[in-house]
């Protein structure tokens, strides 16, 4: 039976257990609830990698009506490599966020949060699995609408103006998406993924099926920042919730990112986006322009967390220049640093929060001596901000390191080149808050407040991310061989589909368009 | 002429998406931006519906004696993405009430003063 | 005449449109707004979308222009002079225009039978559905039963934003002497609104139980019935209305109705089918259909009451706060 509905359980599971965390009520129960679907999530997340890397592909017809009539949900290496990601990066922060959630959240508040946090999660899973362009503009708006509502839960009445602000952006974001999606469906006749690559390849040349490629590409730009789309991301992540920032920086543009790479990938295939209308080029100038003026940004803020969000845009671009290196390696290189990337800014925004509990605020002056009053959560820091640097031993440098090669194997020497300096804004940024926490003497005005480390329950997330971190900065083999047989499995259906079209397999769409043609002359 | 008649529909929604779109951004007021915001969806709607039209045909519900009915799947898009859109509108609304209490102030310049923007 | 109907309504949508763009006062903003969602409705209508037609005009023209007012009573009704150059945002949106115009000239023409989108897909919809699910209409059997799964996640949504309301503005219980709340004061209101409310909501109920055969269903009923108890708010005042159904019950509701959607989806499940798999229910495929399709209709009936009449009380309860202060 559970082998069965793999596919369908990690939407569904966070997806009821929403309602039901509302109806518990009392914030000890719904915390508890909530932790334990997101951790079973990850078990079945787990599960399904396991399942997508022996079988390949899992298809799953919701109410037994097969594609394209009915909604599918597809899950291949790649997705299911994300989802591991998320759902273990949801499980750490709710176990965190027990405390963080009591110093920054209102108490009334607290079945709400676990709520809209379930919600959260069972939009970006929903997004990542189904195979229906439809349904993925349902689940964006279910994660974007729990996603304001967690932004605006902090006590700073700054975090309403950053809500607010991503609501409009975001609401524009998926309202270019449907227009895509109905000009695909325009030209088209349909909404399942597969059934739409197959169709969109007789129409290589067609401006409604172009048009609606840009503003699908322009939507989701906006959902996972893209420069300069992106600002929306540095108030949100600065004013929401600790918790929520740590939730949501590792999470949320990630399964962008995956929207985008597989819009391109198995819906428009390669050819069409990077060759015929040369997006390629757009996509690496953008993410060239994001890792150097976001990182220049980050290192001249004074607020840690808007620090760390402008690192984040940065982070999105190396994510972007490497799927528009167009090549196993590239892809590969993303998918790798999507998992790296959740691993490195979950652990320093739970530390940032850790600060945050104890000192209530997390600029940088604040920082000033707490190597010595928390020295776990700034040992925690440390790591993370080496791996965000890219040091060896740590996921940082492996994401860095299948990224040069990648861009190498093109001889694009410039890109290369780019990606280390864009490392040394990273030594800047990360080194003055570093600076200020070891070298830096507590001011006098604070040796009087009792700043002590924080509770095991926030120290053992964080750690768990850290020594994820130096884990899988050594022993590589499971997120490369995952992102690996991602990255290939996400370029075979690609040839294979154009395959399929060049030997005429789908005749069906152009006996349709003659005939059209014949009536309208 | 038949020209025309064939793209006049589209021409005036993406004119209307584009009002609604202008609305969004330009507005210095946030009730205003929401209200764009819904022109902006109605008309993505709109484009929805026309491509569902099938010329003499009717609503699709089944009645004798009718065989051209109307593309029943955009409606059924449609009807989702409303009720997402009044579900987004009601969020953009309870933030706007609560930004009006924090800054008293609901103009966009206005509360971009009272703290330091990023 | 289709046509000719189709063409003078889009031309005073543009007009509506413009208009709102150059008004400062948002009070007629918000009715012009109002007008433009029931000319939408009415282009819906004109093009055979009776079930969007009747949503869009509960929803657009209803629910949201109600919130914008309740909204603006808060803020104010006057938008000051932007100090923001108003080029850049005029860029955009012609590049943007450009871009769907350009989009645009090689489109399938309109009202075309032999388009794409009715040639694949669809078909099978129109010719099966009456057999497979075995109702009269087709967008409610494609709405509950081939994508039942997106108006499960549009239920979701639904939800997802009495959360968010909910944690924003929070419902206030007041005492019953607060202050004077409703309309008292009006007699003639009382006595049209107490004849009113029991034909509305009893339309409510034909509506989601009628959804299968003729325009309607859980969503649209869900609205009506809202909208009969936001009568009965506005006229006799919150605490009222709070004692009919209190927000800590509708909250329940809300959850209630999720939960029942996805017990159907569970049950076939555990019944050896799909998620959602109707077929499963019972023995006759066709009766499992319609089973299955009464219920969820049921949940999302519940849900959309529960959260609009409970997004009401939060903007009800925010509104009647500064009318004290």
């Amino acid at each position: 039976m559970l082998e069965q509905h793999l596919a369908v359980l990690p939407i569904i599971l966070p997806l009821i257990a929403a309602p039901l965390a509302l109806i518990l009520g009392r914030s000890i129960f719904s915390w508890g609830f909530a932790t334990l679907v997101s951790g079973l999530a990850f078990l079945l997340s787990w599960q399904l990698l396991a399942a997508a890397l022996s079988d390949g592909v899992l298809s799953y017809a919701v109410g037994g009506w097969a594609p394209p009539w009915g909604i599918e949900l597809r899950v291949d290496a790649a997705n299911a490599f994300v989802l591991l990601a998320v759902t273990a990066i949801s499980t750490l922060v709710l176990v965190y966020s027990k405390h963080s959630i009591e110093k920054e959240v209102k108490a009334a508040n607290h079945s709400l949060f676990y709520t809209a946090h379930l919600l959260c999660l069972a939009g970006l899973s929903g997004i990542l699995i189904t195979g229906d362009a439809f349904n993925l503009f349902v689940f964006l708006e279910i994660s974007s609408l729990a996603t304001y509502t967690l932004v605006s839960l902090a006590s700073d009445r700054r975090c309403l103006t950053a809500a607010f602000r991503y609501l409009v952006m975001g609401t524009i974001g998926a309202t270019f998406i449907l227009i895509g999606v109905g000009l695909l469906y325009m030209k088209t006749g349909t909404l399942n993924m597969l059934d739409l690559a197959e169709r969109i390849d007789l129409y290589d040349s067609s401006r409604t099926i172009n048009t609606g490629l840009a503003f699908i590409m322009v939507g989701v730009s906006i959902k996972l920042a893209l420069f300069p789309l992106h600002m929306w991301l540095p108030p949100a992540y600065t004013h929401a919730p600790s918790a929520v920032t740590a939730f949501l920086a590792s999470t949320a543009t990630k399964v962008a990112v995956y929207v985008m790479i597989r819009f391109i990938f198995t819906v428009f295939g390669i050819d069409h986006v990077f060759v015929d209308m040369g997006m390629g080029l757009i996509l690496m100038a953008l993410a060239v322009v994001a890792i150097f003026k976001c990182s220049y940004m980050a290192t001249v803020q004074s607020n840690v967390k808007t620090v760390l969000a402008y690192s984040s845009v940065a982070q999105i671009g190396y994510l972007v220049l490497g799927l528009s290196l167009v090549s196993v390696s590239g892809l590969m290189a993303s998918m790798i640093h999507i998992f790296n990337h959740a691993l490195m800014k979950g652990a320093l925004f739970m530390a940032v929060g850790a600060v945050f509990y104890r000192v209530g605020s997390v600029d940088i002056k604040d920082f000033a001596g707490l190597g010595r009053k928390m020295p776990l959560t700034m040992a925690a820091f440390t790591i993370a901000g080496l791996s965000i640097i890219g040091v060896p031993l740590t996921v940082g440098f492996v994401s860095k390191w299948y990224l040069v090669i990648a861009a190498l194997e093109q001889d694009q020497w410039l890109v290369a080149a780019l990606v280390l300096v864009g490392s040394l804004f990273a030594v800047i940024y990360i080194g003055r808050i570093i600076e200020a926490a070891y070298f830096q003497k507590l001011p006098e005005s604070r040796s009087s407040e009792n700043i002590k480390e924080v509770s095991w329950l926030m120290l053992v997330p964080m750690w768990v991310l850290v020594i994820a971190n130096i884990y899988f900065g050594i022993d590589t083999s499971l997120t490369t061989e995952a992102a690996n047989s991602a990255s290939e499995w996400l370029f075979q259906t690609n040839s294979m589909l154009e395959n399929k079209v060049m030997e005429g397999e789908v005749l069906e769409g152009h006996a349709i368009e003659e005939k059209a043609q014949e009536v309208s002359s | 002429m038949s020209f025309i008649l064939d793209y006049y529909n589209y021409w005036v929604v993406v004119f209307l998406m584009m009002a609604g779109f202008y609305i969004v951004i330009s507005a210095n007021n946030l009730v205003k931006k929401i209200v764009g915001l819904n022109i902006f969806q109605t008309s993505v709607f709109m484009l929805y519906i026309s491509m569902g039209k099938v010329s003499g045909g009717t609503a699709p519900i089944v009645v004798e004696g009718v065989t051209q009915y109307s593309n029943p799947l955009p409606h059924v898009l449609i009807l989702t993405a409303i009720v997402v859109g009044v579900a987004t509108t009601a969020v953009g609304l309870a933030l706007i009430v609560r930004i009006k209490r924090a800054y008293g102030t609901v103009e966009e310049n206005e509360f971009d003063n009272k703290d330091d923007v990023i | 005449m289709a046509e000719f109907i189709d063409l003078v309504l889009l031309a005073m949508l543009a007009l509506t449109a413009l208009r709102i763009i150059f008004l400062k006062d948002l009070f007629a903003v918000v009715m012009l707004f109002g007008i433009y969602s029931f000319l939408s409705a009415l282009i819906f209508l004109n093009l055979d979308a009776v079930d969007v037609a009747f949503t869009e005009a509960s929803v657009g023209a209803g629910i949201s222009t109600v919130l914008m007012l309740v909204t603006l009573a808060i803020t104010g009704r006057k938008e000051k002079q932007s100090t923001h150059s108003s080029l850049l945002p005029l860029f955009v949106v012609l590049v943007t225009g450009a871009a769907l115009i350009y989009g645009t000239l090689d489109m399938p023409p309109f009202g075309h039978p032999d388009n794409p989108v009715h040639q694949h897909v669809a078909p099978r919809y129109i010719e099966e559905s009456p057999k497979e699910v075995g109702l009269p209409n087709m967008v409610t059997s494609v709405l509950a039963s081939y994508r039942g799964f997106d108006t499960l996640g549009e239920t979701v949504v639904v939800f997802s934003a009495v959360i968010g309301v909910l944690s924003l503005l929070g419902v206030r219980r007041k005492k019953k002497k607060d202050l004077e709340s409703g309309l008292e004061s009006h007699r003639v209101l009382h006595v049209v609104a107490k004849i009113i409310i029991p034909l509305v909501i009893l339309f409510a109920l034909y509506v989601q139980f009628h959804g299968d055969f003729g325009p309607g269903g859980g969503f649209q009923a869900g609205v009506i019935a809202a909208a009969a108890f936001i009568l009965y708010a506005l006229i006799l005042g919150l605490p009222k209305a709070f004692a009919v159904v209190g927000p800590r019950f509708l909250q329940w509701m809300a959850a209630a109705g999720v939960l029942l959607y996805a017990s159907v989806g569970l049950y076939s499940m555990y019944m050896g089918g799909h998620f959602l798999d109707y077929n499963q229910l019972a023995t006759d495929p066709v009766a499992g259909q319609h089973y299955g399709i009464i219920i969820i209709e049921l949940g999302v009936g519940v849900t959309v009451f529960a959260v609009m009449l409970n997004i009401f009380y939060a903007f009800g309860s925010q509104a009647e706060r500064s009318n004290v202060q």
